[in-house]
């Protein structure tokens, strides 16, 4: 693997809640352009290490590097200006304001979130800001909704929302954590094939998914975690057959 | 240089009393039923109000003119019989003499009946609703309480005499083997810290070592387990309100003599005891009585005039000082959990 | 590029406008067509349309705007003693000062949120409080009150010239502004401050601020430093109060350590979201309404209500003006906080959404036999 390539590197991370080893010394590589499934059983880690990746948990060890910036340690904020985006499992969404204006915030922060003593500005113009959100909305195909408020959105279409907003930021990592999880087949599918849209432009994503009908219509590569270690990582047909997954997931169940 | 400052820790006792028995019962709701409660000051006031009245009815005198007899002036005398006692003679007296802990009898049901009224009337339907709009009605309760008690009452202070028998000074430096006459302290203010330490250990006691009370610790906890378990939670938060308002009641009631209520006692001491809540960290028990002597004892220090030489107005401010620096340096408090409350 | 105002906006404006400026004429019948009472709406006015910006807009509750009113008019009156007696610099000085206090004040309450953002805005006022009745008394007069005096410097009026002959009061060059000359000037305030609100609540620093209301956990993973905004919201807030506190000062150049107890806090909040947390105009309404009701129970006295219920047979009559009679006068606060009570349980929106509400019902039994409404309805 060429390192030039890699975008985002987890390196040696553990994190630990008392005596729980939530993450055990994981060590991730993620290209640049490609798509990385982390899959695993329940309570394996898996959304513990987007939230240390996204700067909502610090690690115990270990640090995260983004393109050579060394994300451990920075605010969330200063990480998505980075170009970082995330999805929430349950969607954080602004419910009491309109879905317009839901997508129009983050191309906002964007522009204006590290507040530079630019009251005149962000005060009065929203040039372009108006128009590329309409665009979003119509990309996800919500553009008749966009008046309303967004607490009152069907779950699919506040996740559909949700995904709007990041990117509209135009991230160069875009951090899915179940992003169909509770949807209908036809959602998931016209979600797997906005995902698929994404990622002809040159989007780098990890994706947090129990659907594997999902996780393999998207990734290039998949990590399985279990427990907080990772136990096997590769391509999907190198981890489709190996057994210590089948093992896990088995194993898991009970 | 010993007495002074050993004086000074006493003086700061009895104001701590108060403070941590408002911020018990405060932390109690606040941990409980997860709501913050400004009408609690009104409680305590409601409280003191309870020995007012008790004390009213008690005094309540038939007056006769007796003809035989003049006044110095040359008017029939009015003769002034207190109606207890007429009816109960010597014992009457010592109903009157003794009126401000008997109200506590009283005021343990009245409080307890006002307290679940209140939750189950008004507060039960804040539960879900931000901590702003539980701010926003409680203080509206708060006004109203307040209020109604100024138009029975009036706005003037009404002071309530504390048993003939405990008045005076104890001489506490005597029994300690000191110098005698040095270290001297109000005998009711000594009362009231043994009062408080009994009512905080009777608390403790009762959610230490009964079944109810394990089920609220538990609930405290982890609210969501607790009702998983199929235990009605929300009645025994009710009884929790209820316990709260009479532990205030209480606390309003003993306070009577040491400061004559008046209609705003509530507020007054409501901002202090938040803040004493804050400093002992938000739904921590033992935290709130600590913090509540902590900061009596403080304030009592701050208003020595050898502090006030160095920092004028020190004594003024020393209680939101406090709060203000553990609540930017330490926002859990002294002795809060992590993560509750904490943004 | 997006227009200056929109057309609702625009009504919106010109009519507030209208109603401000037409307040003499059409609060007459009401008993309250009075300079000195009208002054009072457009100061309390600028307060709750200040307050609004940080309360309504970030969902940050205040308990402690007072403190910002008091400086606003202790800055005043001492610019009026120092420098001069125009309004003007007063003005000016006035919203310098309290918006440097809101500065370093906010920077350290917005270090936390909820509940503890509340308190520790509490303590601050209350510290000011404290402090201006004892250690601070040569620069607030204490329990006296700050007041002009013949003896003051002036050095701007001095310079010039003018002198004064009797108790010294607050002018706009050169003019007196007692009366009705008084009121224009604070009602000139309160439309420009309304019309800076309108503004900020429309622009996409509005739109932020709104967005830090609804959820903050979103804004920062979203790349917002929120905590600049909403300091940025909380000094304007701030200013607002210090300009309403200056023209409180203005045309009553007393100022008194009161203005800054929690109670004027708590005050502002009632008056809030009574109109109407969140809306332009609610809080301006909240303040009319409050004001209006504080100017006419309080007056009101067992004589007055007794001629009231004459119509009452004899004992019915005793009965129901002995009850009244706690509810006006200095009774009238049980009126303000039963109200209160009232409104934030059962009307959580304040008047604002009560008229949305009645609004509402009228439209949809006017509508029910012609075309369904186009708007879409969130479900229940």
């Amino acid at each position: 693997m060429e390192k030039s390539n890699v975008v985002l590197h987890v390196a040696d991370v553990h994190k630990r809640f008392g005596g729980l080893h939530a993450l055990a010394d994981i060590d991730l590589q993620v290209e640049e352009g490609k798509t990385h499934a982390i899959i695993g059983p329940n309570g394996a880690g898996k959304s513990t290490l987007l939230n240390v990746i996204i700067g909502k948990l610090a690690p115990t060890s270990g640090q995260v590097v983004f393109d050579g910036t060394v994300l451990t340690g920075r605010k969330p904020y200063q990480i998505n200006q980075l170009g970082i985006a995330r999805v929430f499992q349950t969607p954080e969404i602004f419910a009491d304001l309109s879905v317009l204006h839901n997508v129009m915030i983050p191309a906002l922060a964007k522009r204006d979130g590290m507040f530079t003593l630019n009251m005149l500005r962000s005060l009065d113009s929203e040039t372009g800001i108006r128009a590329e959100a309409e665009h979003m909305l119509e990309d996800v195909g919500m553009t008749n909704r966009r008046e309303m408020l967004a607490g009152s959105l069907s779950r699919g279409d506040k996740r559909r929302m949700e995904l709007a907003m990041c990117l509209i930021q135009h991230p160069r990592l875009l951090l899915l954590d179940e992003p169909t999880a509770g949807m209908s087949r036809h959602d998931t599918n016209t979600t797997i094939e906005l995902l698929k849209k994404i990622k002809s432009r040159g989007m780098t994503k990890v994706i947090i998914e129990h659907d594997m009908h999902v996780v393999f219509s998207l990734a290039d590569k998949i990590s399985v975690l279990a427990q907080g270690r990772i136990i096997a990582d590769g391509s999907p047909d190198e981890v489709r057959g190996n057994p210590k997954v089948q093992e896990a997931y088995l194993g898991g169940a009970h | 240089m010993f007495e002074v400052i050993f004086l000074q820790f006493l003086n700061g006792l009895d104001k701590g009393a108060a403070y941590a028995l408002i911020a018990l019962g405060l932390t109690l709701v606040f941990g409980t039923l997860g709501v913050v409660n400004f009408a609690h000051g009104a409680l305590f006031m409601l409280g003191a109000f309870c020995a007012v009245t008790v004390r009213m009815f008690l005094t309540m005198e038939t007056v006769t003119i007796d003809p035989e007899k003049l006044s110095p002036w040359g008017a029939p005398l009015e003769v002034r019989e207190p109606l207890v006692q007429a009816w109960l003679g010597d014992f009457g007296a010592v109903l009157v003499n003794y009126s401000v802990p008997l109200s506590i009898l009283i005021t343990i049901p009245i409080m307890l009946l006002v307290g679940i009224g209140l939750e189950r009337g008004i507060i039960k339907h804040f539960y879900k609703r931000t901590h702003a709009e539980q701010i926003l009605v409680t203080f509206g309760l708060a006004i109203v309480a307040q209020e109604v008690i100024k138009s029975v009452f009036g706005p003037n202070p009404i002071p309530q005499p504390m048993p003939t028998d405990l008045r005076g000074a104890a001489d506490i430096g005597a029994w300690l083997g000191m110098q005698a006459n040095v270290i001297t302290y109000p005998v009711w203010r000594l009362i009231y810290f043994l009062f408080a330490g009994v009512v905080i250990g009777g608390v403790f006691a009762f959610l230490q070592f009964t079944t109810f009370g394990m089920v609220v610790r538990a609930g405290m906890a982890d609210r969501e387990t607790v009702g998983l378990l199929g235990i009605n939670i929300d009645r025994r938060f009710t009884i929790m309100f209820g316990l709260a308002a009479v532990v205030a009641g209480m606390a309003g009631v003993m306070y009577t003599p040491l400061l004559p209520p008046n209609y705003h006692l509530g507020m007054d001491f409501l901002v202090l005891s938040f803040v004493v809540v804050v400093v002992g960290g938000m739904g921590s028990l033992p935290g709130a009585v600590a913090a509540g002597f902590l900061l009596g004892i403080l304030q009592s220090f701050a208003s020595m005039n050898q502090v006030k030489a160095i920092f004028p107005g020190i004594d003024q401010i020393i209680i939101y000082l406090v709060a203000v620096i553990i609540l930017l340096v330490r926002p859990r408090g002294l002795m809060g959990r992590r993560g509750v409350m904490e943004a | 590029m997006t227009t200056f105002m929109s057309r609702n906006d625009l009504f919106l404006f010109l009519g507030f406008t209208i109603v401000v400026l037409a307040m003499p004429i059409w609060l007459a019948p009401f008993g309250a067509g009075y300079p000195d009472l009208l002054q009072r709406f457009m100061i309390f006015g600028i307060f709750a349309v200040g307050f609004n910006i940080l309360f309504g807009l970030t969902g940050y509750l205040s308990f402690g705007h007072a403190a910002f009113f008091g400086v606003g008019s202790y800055a005043a009156v001492w610019s009026f003693k120092l420098l001069t007696l125009d309004a003007i610099p007063a003005m000016i000085f006035a919203v310098l000062i309290s918006g440097l206090f809101a500065l370093i004040i906010g920077f350290l309450c917005l270090r936390r949120s909820g509940i503890y953002f509340s308190i520790l805005t509490l303590a601050f006022a209350q510290m000011s409080y404290n402090l201006a009745y004892s250690v601070l008394t040569p620069i607030t007069n204490g329990e006296t009150g700050l007041q002009l005096t013949l003896a003051d410097p002036r050095v701007l009026d001095a310079a010039v010239g003018q002198t004064f002959v009797g108790q010294p009061v607050p002018t706009l060059l050169g003019q007196q502004l007692g009366g009705y000359a008084g009121f224009y000037f604070c009602a000139g305030f309160l439309i420009l401050a309304f019309f800076i609100a309108q503004r900020i609540a429309g622009s996409p620093f509005g739109m932020m601020l709104k967005a830090i209301k609804s959820n903050q956990t979103r804004m920062q993973f979203t790349g917002f430093n929120t905590r600049p905004y909403a300091l940025s919201a909380f000094v304007i807030s701030g200013m607002y109060a210090g300009l309403a506190g200056a023209l409180l000062a203005v045309t009553d150049p007393l100022a008194g350590a009161e203005r800054m107890q929690w109670t004027a806090s708590g005050e502002v909040v009632l008056m809030t979201i009574l109109g109407g947390v969140g809306t332009l105009v609610g809080p301006v309404i909240g303040a009319w309404i409050i004001k209006y009701f504080e100017n006419i129970l309080s007056a009101l006295n067992d004589n007055i209500l007794a001629r009231f219920w004459s119509f009452l047979p004899e004992g019915v009559a005793d009965v129901v003006v002995k009850i009244t009679s706690k509810f006006v006068g200095d009774g009238w606060h049980l009126t303000l906080g039963l109200a209160f009570v009232i409104v934030v349980i059962f009307l959580p929106g304040g008047i604002m959404e009560g008229v949305r509400r009645i609004a509402a019902a009228f439209r949809r039994s006017g509508s029910s036999s012609a075309k369904p409404s186009a708007r879409t309805q969130p479900a229940e």
